[in-house]
């Protein structure tokens, strides 16, 4: 499910980029050291693998809907956590470009939502702790649909977040939670199993080829890298928390600008009729932020009761440190996650 | 000019898989040699092309270019010596333009700039194809991918050149300026087809590749004459020489 | 979507950014930061607000005409992938029903309003997105994003992917062909053949991936893409940044649809 430009608001689509630029740049910090040759043809060709795929639809078994594979976990079980996550953020610029699947604000909640879910959190915590270094299908089995259900759930999750924090949509929030996590975990399930099924099939058509594969993937090289991502994710939320009370207060300004270059004269008659209905009605429903109704009404209404400004920063801000802190618990997850996974003999990221 | 010579002494390849695409091949050409490698699909060419520029490495044997021998640690520099066209052009075109393409090489040889802009230039009007210049690779038929393909070895200007199925796609015209255009390459060349008229028309040797062995190694008109041998090997006579 | 309308489109919207025309020549840095700020504004208005929304549709529009974009073929595409934006908006008007307007003696509901908005920003959000790609190569996206200092290891994979998007897609399409002519009356349609299919694609893929870095290898790579730098800007490019910036601000921060409103009554009357 891909997130949409039209239900972002700023702060949110802000916080969220900020937040997988800096899970990228530490991810290509990463690769820089840690690759090889061979790894950047074979990430771009499995990205343009992985988007052919999505174009393939097939039947979910008994409901005769479609369905088709997400990709992150494939990719993060043949890349490793890094390569995986940049390549899944082309796969998904790529197609906010062609296909305008979601959007290119949005782009960075999409790739949050399924780029780090996937190969940065599941894969390092759940997958690889879970499916081992044996290729027993079994345990592949297991793995595979255990993780694409918990990626999927929480990046279905997010986009409730996501748009619930952007306050662009009225859908109430138990809903829009029952509404997705169901749909999603069927979805999961699904595609769980159709990633085991291709992993497993080309680890008995061609073993030789996964561990070529393998050779050619990146190694981890030990860095404290809780350590770095906790300070990705401070710089995430500063970043996300300053845009968004940039973004609060900025309208304020500006509309007080607008109305000393408009001059107020001229539009004073507008405030009769359905302007005046429309402050009355505002007044009452302190919540809704004046500027909200400056277009309905037509004209800019006079300064609202001076009240309601902090009230309205506050709530912007609110979301931006809302989704701030989120970003700084998932984060912080991934950092504990890939250290203790990191610990692990033989499952180092 | 020991530089331009291409030895094979013995060479066995078997793939990962177990398969044994070579058993034992021995040749030597000396320069400005252009010799043709002909055989039935899966008898070994593209694999024996692949020794060439290291992309493998001989099971057992030796494979001698130039003064070196070919080993992981003198691959790099045998690169720079030889061209190879490969048998799918979609593997071989991997940038994003054509002119990102055939820049590539010499960009990798160190060039300047100007000199790059130079040799992409007349590389790509050697093989017809200066006006896909700024068009992506995907957006090639099927013949406009080879030219530019051999275009994009062309402009590293190699000693030697390795080629397989060159003129796979080329439709008839295209087919005979890549024919001229590979007379007029002086040094040693190596070209593996099923075009055995193109073989005729440019190599003065030709090798008969079955099953991994070298079958016949000769005078071309000799070998592509003689139907006995190359009805054995899943080819016929090319057809300049059935009419006679 | 089937696979094949997927797949042509795809090829129709990049041969469509290979045009040349004004706004295709424009440098791709300049139509990368024109569309940020663009989208940006757009987003940040209220969620009541749509007549405010509505003159930043001259943007797609010029760049449509100009571009010598079909615009059916945008809108076709904006529409296929609406259904999310307009499922979460849909609920806005029952949940949202205070009267905040009465237009032409009809009652409309703040729930309208905010949901009038959302489509309106999708179809400005995602016509904007479509119509950069459509009038800027893929690769001139791609050297844009590195020259706005996106990490180099990045934009090189996703150029590849780019390279052998077509190339796999095309490949998919053969395997659907022979799938579509052997799997009968929904038979064979199931998730199991798929695991089956995608791992054969999957390990064409693996060894593609391969033969590319040989011929790589060949070609002299030592671990880094050299490029021949052929961005400049122009002073048009500089120019085109610096309208669409006052256009975009004079929109966002002046009631321009009012004004306009305003002053057609005024003569009006
Ligand atoms: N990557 C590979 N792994 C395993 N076996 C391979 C591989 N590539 C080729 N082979 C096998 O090696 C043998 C020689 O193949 P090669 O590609 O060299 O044949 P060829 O003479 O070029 O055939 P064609 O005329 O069809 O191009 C064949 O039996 C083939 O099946
Ligand atoms: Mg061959």
């Amino acid at each position: 499910m891909h997130m949409a430009d039209a239900l972002l608001s700023p702060a949110v689509g802000a916080t969220l980029w900020a937040g997988t630029a800096a899970v990228g740049g530490y991810a290509s910090k990463k690769l820089k050291v840690q690759i090889n040759d061979r790894t950047i043809p074979l990430m771009g060709v499995l990205g343009a693998f992985i988007f052919a795929a999505q174009m393939i639809n097939f039947t979910i078994p008994g409901t005769g809907s479609s369905g088709h594979l997400g990709g992150g976990m494939i990719l993060a079980i043949l890349l490793g956590p890094h390569a995986a996550f940049l390549t899944m953020a082309s796969v998904l610029t790529v197609q906010a470009l062609f296909f305008a699947d979601g959007g290119l604000l949005a782009l960075g909640c999409n790739i949050w939502n399924l780029g780090v879910y996937p190969c940065c959190l599941v894969y390092p915590l759940l997958y690889r702790p879970l499916a081992g270094e044996g290729r027993s299908p079994g345990r592949i089995l297991i793995a595979s649909v255990l993780s694409v259900v918990i990626a999927l759930q929480l990046g279905a999750f997010s986009v409730v977040l996501e748009t619930l924090l952007s306050g662009r949509s009225e859908l109430p929030f138990g809903a829009f939670v029952l509404l997705m996590q169901p749909i999603h975990l069927a979805i999961g399930i699904v595609e769980g199993f159709v990633t085991a099924g291709i992993i497993g099939y080309v680890a008995a058509a061609r073993p030789e080829i996964l561990e070529s594969v393998a050779a050619a993937r990146p190694v981890g090289a030990g860095v404290p890298l809780a350590k770095a991502l906790t300070v990705f994710a401070l710089l995430a939320v500063l970043t996300g928390g300053a845009f968004s009370w940039f973004a609060s207060t900025q309208p304020d300004g500006l509309e007080w600008a607008i109305e000393r270059v408009t001059g107020r004269g001229e539009l004073s008659e507008a405030e009769r009729g359905v302007a005046a209905v429309l402050r009355g009605l505002q007044e009452k429903t302190a919540f809704l932020p004046d500027y909200g109704f400056k277009a309905a009404a037509a004209e800019p209404a006079p300064a609202a009761p001076a009240a309601a400004w902090p009230g309205i920063e506050a709530g912007t801000s609110a979301a931006g440190v809302t989704g701030a802190a989120i970003v700084l618990v998932l984060v912080g997850l991934i950092g504990l996650g890939i250290r203790s996974a990191g610990r692990r003999p033989g499952s180092t990221p | 000019m020991s530089h331009h010579i291409i030895e094979f002494k013995e060479v066995f390849f078997r793939y990962p898989d177990g398969t044994a695409a070579l058993r034992g091949v021995s040749f030597r050409i000396v320069h400005g040699e252009s010799v043709g490698v002909v055989g039935a699909n899966g008898a070994g060419k593209s694999t024996l092309l692949q020794h060439l520029n290291g992309c493998l490495l001989p099971t057992s044997g030796q494979v001698t270019i130039g003064d070196l021998n070919l080993t992981a640690a003198t691959r790099g520099e045998i690169r720079r010596k030889v061209g190879s066209v490969f048998q799918n052009p979609d593997d071989q075109l991997f940038m994003p333009t054509v002119f990102d393409d055939v820049a590539f090489g010499p960009l990798n040889l160190g060039l300047d700039k100007a000199h790059v802009r130079e040799r992409v230039e007349s590389a790509l009007s050697r093989v017809n194809g200066l006006a896909l210049k700024n068009k992506p690779p995907h957006h090639l038929s099927a013949g406009e991918k080879s030219a530019v393909a051999i275009a994009a070895v062309m402009a590293m200007e190699p000693d030697i050149l390795a080629m397989d199925e060159p003129a796979a796609n080329l439709d008839p015209r295209s087919r005979r300026s890549l024919i001229g255009l590979l007379k007029t390459f002086q040094h040693s060349k190596l070209v593996a087809s099923h075009d055995l008229d193109l073989i005729l028309d440019v190599c003065e040797r030709c090798i008969v590749i079955g099953e991994g062995r070298v079958v016949a190694d000769g005078p071309s008109e000799d070998i592509l004459s003689n139907r006995t041998l190359l009805e054995a090997n899943n080819l016929e006579l090319p057809l300049s020489l059935q009419r006679r | 979507m089937n696979f094949h309308t997927q797949y042509f489109d795809l090829g129709r919207l990049d041969r469509l950014s290979y045009r040349r025309t004004a706004v295709h020549s424009l440098d791709p840095r300049a139509k990368v930061i024109a569309t940020g700020l663009f989208l940006v504004t757009v987003v940040s208005f209220p969620k009541y607000d749509v007549a405010g929304l509505v003159p930043f549709l001259l943007f797609p529009v010029l760049a449509a005409t100009l571009g010598e974009i079909p615009i059916g073929f945008i809108l076709r595409k904006v529409l296929i992938v609406s259904p999310f934006a307009v499922f979460v908006g849909i609920f806005s008007p029952f949940l949202d029903t205070r009267t905040v307007a009465v237009i032409a003696g009809l009652p409309v509901s703040a729930g309208w309003l905010s949901f009038a908005s959302i489509l309106l920003k999708f179809a400005l959000t995602v016509s904007a997105a479509l119509l950069l790609v459509a009038t800027t190569s893929f690769p001139g996206v791609c050297h844009a994003l590195r020259r706005l200092g996106c990490p180099p290891i990045f934009v090189s994979q996703l150029l590849f992917l780019y390279r052998y998007l077509f190339v796999l897609a095309e490949e998919a399409m053969r395997i659907v062909r022979a799938w579509d002519m052997r799997a009968f009356a929904g038979r064979g349609r199931g998730a199991t053949v798929f695991a089956r299919l995608v791992g054969v694609l999957l390990i064409r893929t693996l060894d593609r991936a391969e033969r590319i870095y040989q011929a790589m290898l060949c070609r002299g790579f030592a671990g880094d893409i050299p490029r021949l730098g052929t961005l400049r800007l122009r002073s048009v490019d500089l120019v085109f940044v610096a309208i669409t910036a006052v256009f975009l601000g004079a929109c966002r921060f002046f009631p321009v649809t009012e004004g306009i409103g305003l002053l057609a009554q005024g003569i009006w009357r």
